[in-house]
């Protein structure tokens, strides 16, 4: 974990007295709405359709046990209770009143904690794999130099009111578990065979209405110049992004309208002017940060355990749970395990209690080493947990109500808040996943459907980044009635792409048919163990289609 | 122009007669020291201002659309540069400010005019403004406790050119 010194706690004491006296002048009159508007949402609040809402950053996804238990008396003592879990490893408090908004910052800076740039058009939290550090297939730990960038992006004069929102992800293992390619720059983190650290940087990617994946700007760029590049990118793009309709204001357009190769030149012209002298990283810099993300004591473990064996034998929900709900550990002996928030019922995805964070930060600090990340797909994650305990863990974690076995699977939903909160949204999307979620509760028939993700948006914001899931709904708005739109075949990672729709749209009721019309077609034309996305890939859209339109014009 | 801010060697004060007019349309006539649009201004000027052999009786605006560059030639002969906020949301002008201290090497009055208000003018300080136009409807004096913004800068900044990590072992 990064501990604050005492520049990072002065700049955000010193944020909260300054948004205190925004907050206060606003009350007063003396600021107006529309003068007030880009400072809140630099401070992570937004006006829903109830009330205030306020988006607190998690850097990189990582917590410690006393930071979520921070997180929980905010749930409590602001909100009803509990917190969403956002794609972005932020939390959004959704029932906020303005007057108490400066106290909440407070008890979040006392903790180490911040809202700031969690909105607004300036550079947003750094996100990047929820198993940063320890990962099985991670080459190295992301965290310091996206601690770094975190620094860097925080308050920055200059890049405080660019055209529009700038979303930075990294990711350093095999699988990118970050969505690297629909953020507007992503860095791939690795080493040459010198043992020197690279950045493969991509840049102009982003979903909303024009959805695009981002493209290669620069290879094997050193980790030094991180800054300087970032910057030449952002003064770029703050110079010559479109100002003129927000929705094309993203740097995604300008990268499109000038074309791959002119954008990276001028980058490249912009950087020649500032790669090299002051703003270049330093070694004792990195070491400083770094020194923050020494790996915990893990002890040592026995080959085999027998315990866990005998449990896994035994207890066939327990080795469900493990087999899904578990990822590969650097450490031998270790896993790092995922906590489901999508139990179906009446819980929305993402959504999570501040009693379950309570149990959650005990866990952790119980079993692991008092950490705790938050995921891409809205769940939490546990990275250090020893497989030795892992039963009598995994029983704690069914008490406390989050350990459905589904990660991974259809019912793994992620779900932006909707129209239920978001004054932006044209439809629901939390009773849209709970029907979903429900139709398919058969765990036989979920695990027999396998990975599949499942992403619904409200509308075009695409903040429930359904282009890439592989199966994506969309709320829509037709004369003044919510339908849902299909796609299919999108998917996260390396292997990104963007789902193609299906046809025209449906209405909420008859969603959970549609997907499991869906996931008969794939049941049907899979080989062997296919996996749907792979399926969609190979058999095309056209049986998807069939299926579901003949079945719709049958039953009209 | 009235409701002026300026920083000085005895750190930030209001200035009471400042003899300049914003003038992003040409008056008609005006015995005022203008402060024209770049179009305007290169209309105006004699062939020796624009060969830099004589100073220039007017000052330029910079709007967002153009580049900080343009004025590179004429550097030596302006009396100083007004950067335009249209509005407070347009961020352009802080990369224009940004470019003329630290690679143009612009040392006179850079000054924000437009939509500048008190608590962006922390953020217009860092990249190198040193006068603050405050729009008229606003208290001048109100604005000057937006200047100081906050103690702690991560990145670089037009008056601090090393980052923080280079400061930071300096406590």
């Amino acid at each position: 974990m990064y501990h604050y010194d005492e520049y990072d706690r002065a700049l955000v004491t010193e944020r909260v007295a300054q948004f205190r006296d925004q907050v206060a002048r606003r009350l007063s009159g003396e600021l107006s709405e529309e003068e007030f508007l880009p400072l809140r949402l630099q401070n992570g609040l937004y006006l829903q359709r109830h009330a205030y809402m306020l988006r607190v950053a998690i850097p990189y996804g990582t917590l410690s046990a006393n930071q979520l238990r921070t997180l929980a008396s905010i749930a409590r003592d602001f909100d009803r209770g509990y917190g969403h879990f956002t794609t972005r490893q932020n939390i959004q408090y959704n029932w906020i009143e303005l007057e108490r908004v400066p106290d909440i910052l407070e008890r979040l800076a006392q903790v180490d904690m911040h809202a700031i740039q969690t909105s607004g058009n300036c550079v947003r939290n750094i996100s990047t794999d929820a198993f940063a550090g320890v990962a099985a297939d991670e080459v190295l730990d992301p965290r310091p130099l996206a601690e770094i960038l975190r620094q860097w992006s925080t308050v920055n004069p200059e890049f405080l009111y660019l055209p529009r929102k700038f979303k930075i992800a990294l990711c350093s293992a095999t699988e990118d578990r970050a969505a690297v390619m629909m953020h507007d720059i992503g860095l791939y983190l690795y080493r040459d065979t010198n043992g020197e650290m690279l950045f493969d940087v991509m840049v102009g990617g982003g979903l909303g209405r024009t959805p695009i994946l981002s493209q290669p700007i620069r290879r094997a760029l050193p980790w030094r110049h991180l800054l300087s590049y970032v910057e030449a990118v952002l003064r770029v793009y703050n110079r010559h992004g479109r100002r003129d309709n927000k929705y094309k204001a993203r740097i995604k357009i300008l990268v499109k309208a000038l074309g791959i190769e002119a954008f990276a030149s001028e980058v490249d012209a912009e950087w020649e002017h500032i790669k090299d002298g002051l703003a270049e990283l330093t070694e004792a810099e990195f070491s400083r940060v770094a020194a923050n993300f020494v790996p915990p004591a893990y002890l040592p473990q026995p080959a085999t355990d027998l315990g866990y064996g005998t449990a896994l034998a035994q207890d066939a929900q327990f080795t469900r749970w493990v087999q899904r709900n578990t990822h590969a550990h650097k450490v031998p002996g270790y896993v790092s395990v995922t906590l489901s928030t999508k139990p179906g019922g009446d819980i929305p995805p993402g959504d999570v209690t501040a009693e379950q964070m309570e149990q959650v930060a005990d866990l952790a600090e119980r079993f692991g080493f008092g950490e705790v990340r938050v995921a891409h797909e809205q769940n939490l994650v546990l990275p250090d947990i020893a497989k030795a305990d892992l039963y009598c863990f995994w029983q704690a974690v069914c008490d406390a109500g989050l350990a459905t076995a589904n990660i991974g699977l259809l019912t793994d939903v992620i779900a932006c808040p909707g129209g239920d909160y978001c004054s932006l949204a044209n439809a629901k999307s939390i009773p849209v996943a709970q029907a979903i979620q429900h139709r398919f509760a058969d765990q036989t028939l979920l695990q027999d459907l396998g990975e599949i993700s499942l992403n619904i948006s409200g509308c075009m914001n695409a903040c429930g980044h359904h282009h890439i899931g592989n199966i994506g709904i969309l709320g829509v708005d037709k004369n003044g009635s919510e339908w849902y739109q299909f796609t299919i075949g999108g998917a996260q990672g390396k292997q990104s792409a963007l789902g193609k729709v299906i046809g025209p749209a449906f209405s909420a009721a008859e969603v959970p048919d549609v997907i499991a019309h869906l996931a008969d077609v794939y049941r049907e034309q899979r080989i062997e163990s296919e996996r749907f996305v792979d399926t969609v890939a190979r058999v095309g859209l056209e049986p998807f289609k069939a299926r579901v339109y003949q079945r719709e014009e049958a039953s009209a | 122009m009235n409701n002026l801010i300026r920083l000085g060697g005895e750190g930030a004060k209001l200035v009471d007669a400042d003899p300049w007019m914003l003038a992003l349309t040409l008056p008609e006539d005006s015995t005022a020291l203008l402060i024209l649009s770049l179009s305007d201004w290169l209309a105006r000027q004699p062939e020796a201002v624009l060969r830099a052999e004589q100073i220039s009786a007017d000052a330029v605006c910079l709007q967002p659309d153009d580049e900080a560059e343009q004025l590179e030639p004429y550097l030596a002969v302006l009396p100083l540069i007004a950067v335009h906020f249209p509005t407070f949301r347009d961020g352009r002008g802080y990369s224009q400010a940004y470019l003329l201290r630290t690679r143009l090497g612009w040392q006179g009055e850079l000054r924000a005019v437009g939509d500048v208000l008190r608590d962006q003018l922390s953020h217009m300080r860092q990249c190198g403004f040193d006068a603050f136009a405050v729009r008229e409807d606003k208290s001048a004096e109100d604005a000057l406790k937006g200047l100081a913004g906050m103690s702690v800068l991560y990145g670089r900044s037009a008056i601090e050119p090393r980052p923080l990590f280079r400061r930071r072992d300096t406590l």
